[in-house]
């Protein structure tokens, strides 16, 4: 007969050998005094799987990101990360967790006083310190390269396209190679050309890394692009959740308008 | 009255979240790794940077008090006890609350709107989120280079003020050098000038806090950036001169 120990620790492999999801949110509910924003969300991502989250602006799409990384902490609910609960965790406990994320800001985020390389280098400077400034240099250059910004390296973030901002910022959340990455509206603000490239990348990232994503988006067409699960949020639920199809189909007069209008 | 209510709970809110924030600072900076690379940036901003500045100002109170203390001096007929005034008011007073509010205003200002403009682009989010405690790379080493480097500059400010104050009064009258500090610091003993040169390392913690926690915690754009400098340097100076009224009774309780 097994013991309660050899139990608990039989639950926490199947938890970790793959085939359970890799990011698990339950009942999640989050508010900011009055306004209650995440009303008992509920979603998962498995490893290699893409989740886009859909709704219109201030349905909690990003705080549900900041949430998963730590960022904000939840009222009540559950967000498991590769079988580890973090809901709880004070801020110098989410180190080891959050080194396996990797965060793409709306906005990228850069630190606007270093350099492009610099940027890309700070993780790696922080969290490698085993490595040799050569070699730092160049994981640098090929992080770089695999954003397609190899020849940008000394130039400052305030010298460079909104575009490239965000390929640096994706570039930077790989420097750790994350097993989740997390997008927060990776293409608002740009161009469609711009968009097409950001969507490639993220998709080439996916084909060649297999990490879990999730991409907060107010575009469809990208969201179509690169996800293979759309969840669409309303008043800080999930309406309905499934392939583009699923909502396609859907009865529901929220989804219908939403995909009409978008 | 809702707003006499709401002004004591703002007030008392303040101080709450500034205690808060203080113990993650002292969390951070007793736990490793630690920052030394950004410390000693930062010991360049707050110290080497605000050299120039801080001897100026030094030098301009010590004209200052020079002129003064002649004036008043003659027309008592103590002359003679130029040098332990001008030694004495320098050192004790002036010195270390000039230094103080130079300091507040250069790397108070600094800090709290570098900072702020961090916090609302995100910055500092972006550092969090790659596993990195921003109270340990930004405040800690901040706070620390305040404290270390406020009673060196009050040394060079203090020198710089003697130096000058000491040229001012020989252009009227002869008085060398070596006679002026012989007179100046006759029977001085550290506990008359280690206290006052050190209490600043205090001020040096009151300005690197308030700027830290200001900056940290802004919200709104552009006009919450201008507001957390303004805060800084405005918060920063008052604080430091009410500090300086109990530093100055304990030092007289304890060194006297």
């Amino acid at each position: 007969m097994s013991t309660a120990y050899e139990i608990a620790t039989e639950q926490e492999e199947v938890k970790r050998d793959g085939s359970a999801p890799f990011v698990a949110v339950d009942n999640l509910r989050k508010s900011f005094g009055s306004r209650m924003v995440l009303n008992g969300i509920t979603l998962s991502v498995g490893r290699g799987e893409t989740l886009a989250v859909l709704g219109r602006s201030g349905t909690g799409k990003s705080v549900l990101l900041r949430l998963i990384i730590g960022l904000e902490r939840p009222d009540s609910g559950s967000i498991c990360i590769h079988g580890q609960e973090i809901a709880g965790l004070a801020l110098d406990q989410m180190g080891d967790i959050r080194m396996k994320m990797g965060f793409l800001f709306q906005h990228a985020a850069l630190y606007d006083s270093l350099t492009v390389a610099e940027n890309v280098a700070f993780p790696l400077e922080h969290h490698r310190k085993e490595m040799s400034s050569s070699d730092r240099a160049g994981r640098v250059r090929e992080l770089l390269a695999e954003v397609g910004l190899e020849r940008d390296l000394d130039k400052m973030p305030s010298d460079i396209s909104g575009g490239m901002q965000k390929r640096v910022g994706l570039a930077r959340a790989l420097a750790l190679e994350p097993e989740l990455l997390l997008l927060d509206e990776p293409t608002a603000g740009l161009d469609p050309i711009s968009s097409g490239e950001i969507d490639d990348l993220i998709l080439k990232l996916q084909r060649e890394r297999q990490m879990a994503s999730i991409v907060v988006t107010h575009d469809l067409h990208s969201a179509r692009t690169i996800a293979n699960r759309l969840a669409l949020l309303d008043r800080g639920n999930v309406v309905i959740e499934g392939k583009y199809e699923d909502l396609d189909r859907s009865k529901i007069e929220f989804v219908k308008e939403f995909l009409k209008l978008s | 009255m809702n707003s006499v209510t709401e002004l004591v709970n703002g007030f008392f809110e303040w101080f709450g979240n500034l205690g808060i924030f203080l113990w993650q600072v002292l969390r951070a900076t007793a736990t490793p790794p630690y920052e030394w690379r950004e410390l000693i940036r930062q010991l360049d901003e707050v110290g080497a940077k605000s050299l120039p500045l801080v001897a100026l100002a030094g030098a301009a109170v010590g004209v200052v008090i020079s002129l003064e203390a002649h004036y008043s001096l003659s027309r008592f007929g103590a002359k003679s006890m130029f040098p332990v005034t001008l030694v004495y008011t320098v050192v004790q007073v002036m010195g270390p609350i000039i230094t103080g509010l130079v300091v507040s205003g250069r790397v108070g200002a600094g800090i709290g709107a570098e900072l702020a403009s961090m916090k609302v682009t995100e910055q500092i989010d972006a550092i969090e989120a790659s596993a990195i405690n921003p109270y340990r790379l930004l405040g800690a080493t901040r706070i620390l280079a305040c404290i270390v480097m406020l009673p060196l500059l009050t040394i060079a400010a203090d020198a710089c003020g003697l130096l000058t104050g000491w040229f001012a009064q020989a252009l009227v009258e002869p008085l060398s050098f070596h006679q002026f500090i012989t007179s100046g610091f006759k029977g001085a003993t550290f506990n008359a000038f280690l206290p006052p040169t050190f209490k600043t390392a205090v001020y040096g913690l009151i300005i690197g806090l308030i700027a830290c926690f200001q900056g940290m915690r802004t919200r709104g754009g552009a006009e919450g950036v201008g507001r957390a400098a303004t805060n800084s340097v405005v918060l920063g100076s008052l604080f430091l001169i009410l500090a300086d009224v109990v530093l100055v009774k304990f030092i007289l309780v304890v060194f006297p």
